[in-house]
């Protein structure tokens, strides 16, 4: 029989913040998203004090709360660092674990009842992941992942379960009793949208799902939600993923911390996405045969005419050389800019992806594959991984005042010799 | 390629017989004029400090010491200290603890009651009701040219 576990750890962003800052537990501290916008984490005590997610950064600073609010810009470093160790801790006592996201993790927890009870056995993982990386994770248990969910947002909703609440199929009462108090919109994949139409249907809550004809479900929505209610009722259709899908599109685009108004500073701008894009493509493996950029001002400025355009070309041969990616984004950048605009985001997409450089070359192509690519984009990559040097293309500027805006950023605790806590010998 | 039956208007062609091609074998290892190396069979991983002195990869953290007060141990100020937060805190282990909300270096004591040892006479021992630690300290290093400066 199998059964699927999620491990996800409480308020993760506020909680890593909090990690080796003593002097911050049980202190109200929120996260902000890039570019210091808004409030995308909170620790329990920024809940209490009734800040919400979503708020504004400059609302918040003109706030008066009785007690001082810790207000940190994403740490994406320490982040991702304290991931992987929670990953790795997961590892130690699972076979098989997926990461799901950031900080949630699926884990294959077949046959554990073989030995040990379902919930003793999340309370010793719980007691294994706090001891080696100092965070606290929740533990949902069931035999498809859809119910390892339930049972993770139930273990949260009620405090009796202390975060860790197992689904099984022997005890199908209190299953049921759960789903019959889940809304639909907070089950796995359902999310508001549809959670209204089905509302509309008279399916209001878990169980009223799970008991509806996967059919009419197939019917009335889609092939993705039949299998949510074939995972309802115990069927298990989604698996775990070990690996994750092979990328089908890079994305890499950011608003920018102050406008942009000069084409020299959104060329700098888009080179540097074109770097990360590229980066993120040899890091998959891949080699796209598309590149596009594009390019937004803010549609809420008053006093400005919105404007946002796109445009991209079809490659000749399929890259993975951040040169060929810059130079496509440059034409492409030069058929859509217009003077005189505020420009608030921008981006660069790659698409169509194959594992080969190969493609059938054109006996009067003009040009020819560049020379040494792969050898020269590898020692780039091998220098800026190094963490020792930063090589990058001259186009991509020095004074970089369209950046990110970080300015209330923690030390990278885990990840920086220079920013490793300190600890006082008396 | 070679042209074979002709029948009427269609042409067929055939390839060519080969020949099977006699197979040299290759020798990977290079055929030194000289005396074979009688090392090559006892090739071994190089040393790896983090092998030494990291156990457990998800739970150890660095932690810089700040403070003069323990040279007594060899531990100066500005020193990397190896901190494993899952280790086991024993009798007289050197420790991480939280004291007044920030991270302090000191001598653990379990018998006969539970205390913070100071690493300097100076400040007082303290007796926590309620200890938090970041973890053990299972190494530290310092640079003996940065000790000479």
């Amino acid at each position: 029989m199998l059964m699927f576990g999620i491990a996800d750890a409480n308020k993760f962003y506020a909680s890593c913040e909090a990690l080796f800052r003593p002097d911050l537990r049980g202190k109200p501290v929120v996260v902000l998203s890039n570019n210091d916008g808004c409030v995308i984490a909170r620790s329990v005590g920024a809940i209490a004090m009734g800040i919400k997610m979503g708020m504004p950064w400059f609302q918040l600073k003109a706030q008066e709360y009785p007690e001082k609010v810790h207000v940190f810009s994403s740490n994406y470093a320490l982040y991702h660092s304290l991931s992987q160790r929670i990953m790795t801790a997961l590892e130690e006592m699972t076979p098989r674990v997926e990461q799901y996201s950031i900080d949630e993790m699926f884990l294959d927890l077949t046959g554990i009842d073989g030995c040990e009870d379902f919930e003793h056995f999340g309370r010793r993982l719980r007691a294994h992941v706090l001891a080696t990386t100092g965070l606290t994770v929740g533990v949902g248990m069931g035999p498809t992942k859809t119910l390892a969910k339930s049972a993770q947002w139930a273990s949260k909703e009620w405090k009796q379960f202390r975060g860790v609440l197992a689904l099984t199929p022997g005890n199908p009462k209190r299953t049921e009793t759960l789903l019959l108090n889940q809304p639909v919109e907070e089950i796995w994949g359902v999310g508001r949208r549809i959670g209204k139409r089905l509302n509309l249907m008279g399916i209001e809550n878990a169980l009223q799902l799970a008991r509806a004809h996967p059919a009419l479900i197939r019917k009335n929505f889609s092939v993705v939600l039949e299998r949510t209610v074939r995972e309802l009722n115990g069927e298990s259709c989604i698996p775990l993923e070990e690996m994750p899908p092979a990328k089908q599109q890079i994305v890499s685009s950011r608003s920018f911390g102050e406008r942009i108004t000069t084409k020299v500073a959104m060329q700098e701008a888009l080179c540097q996405y074109a770097t990360r894009a590229a980066e993120k493509l040899r890091k998959e493996r891949q080699f796209c045969r598309h590149v596009g950029v594009f390019i937004r001002t803010s549609p809420h400025a008053k006093d400005e005419v919105f404007y946002g355009n796109s445009a991209g070309e079809k490659l000749p041969r399929p890259t993975q050389d951040t040169r060929d990616v810059i130079e496509v984004a440059m034409r492409s950048l030069d058929r859509i800019w217009l003077e005189g605009r505020r420009y608030m985001t921008a981006g660069i997409m790659l698409d169509d992806f194959t594992p080969h450089g190969v493609s059938q070359l054109n006996l009067f192509d003009e040009d020819q594959p560049r020379k040494n690519s792969a050898q020269l984009m590898k020692v780039l990559d091998g220098i800026n991984q190094s963490g020792l040097g930063n090589l990058w293309f001259a186009r991509q500027g020095v004074n970089n005042e369209w950046k990110m805006k970080r300015e209330l950023l923690s030390p990278a605790w885990t990840t920086r010799w220079d920013d490793i806590p300190v600890a006082r010998v008396l | 390629m070679k042209q074979a039956a002709c029948s009427s208007d269609l042409t067929v062609l055939w390839p060519p017989i080969f020949t099977p091609r006699v197979r040299v074998p290759l020798y990977a290892e290079p055929c030194a004029a000289g005396f074979p190396s009688p090392a090559q069979d006892y090739v071994e991983k190089e040393l790896d400090l983090n092998e030494l002195c990291i156990r457990r990869r998800a739970s150890t953290f660095f932690v810089r010491a700040s403070g003069n007060s323990m040279q007594d141990l060899g531990l100066f100020d500005g020193d990397v200290m190896v901190v494993d937060r899952a280790e086991e805190a024993a009798h007289h282990d050197i420790v991480i603890a939280e004291v007044d909300g920030e991270f302090t270096v000191k001598r653990l004591q379990l018998q006969p009651c539970l205390a913070l040892l100071p690493m300097n006479p100076a400040y007082p021992i303290i007796y926590p009701e309620e200890l938090q630690l970041l973890g053990v300290v299972t190494w530290f290093f310092n640079s003996t040219r940065a000790r000479r400066r």
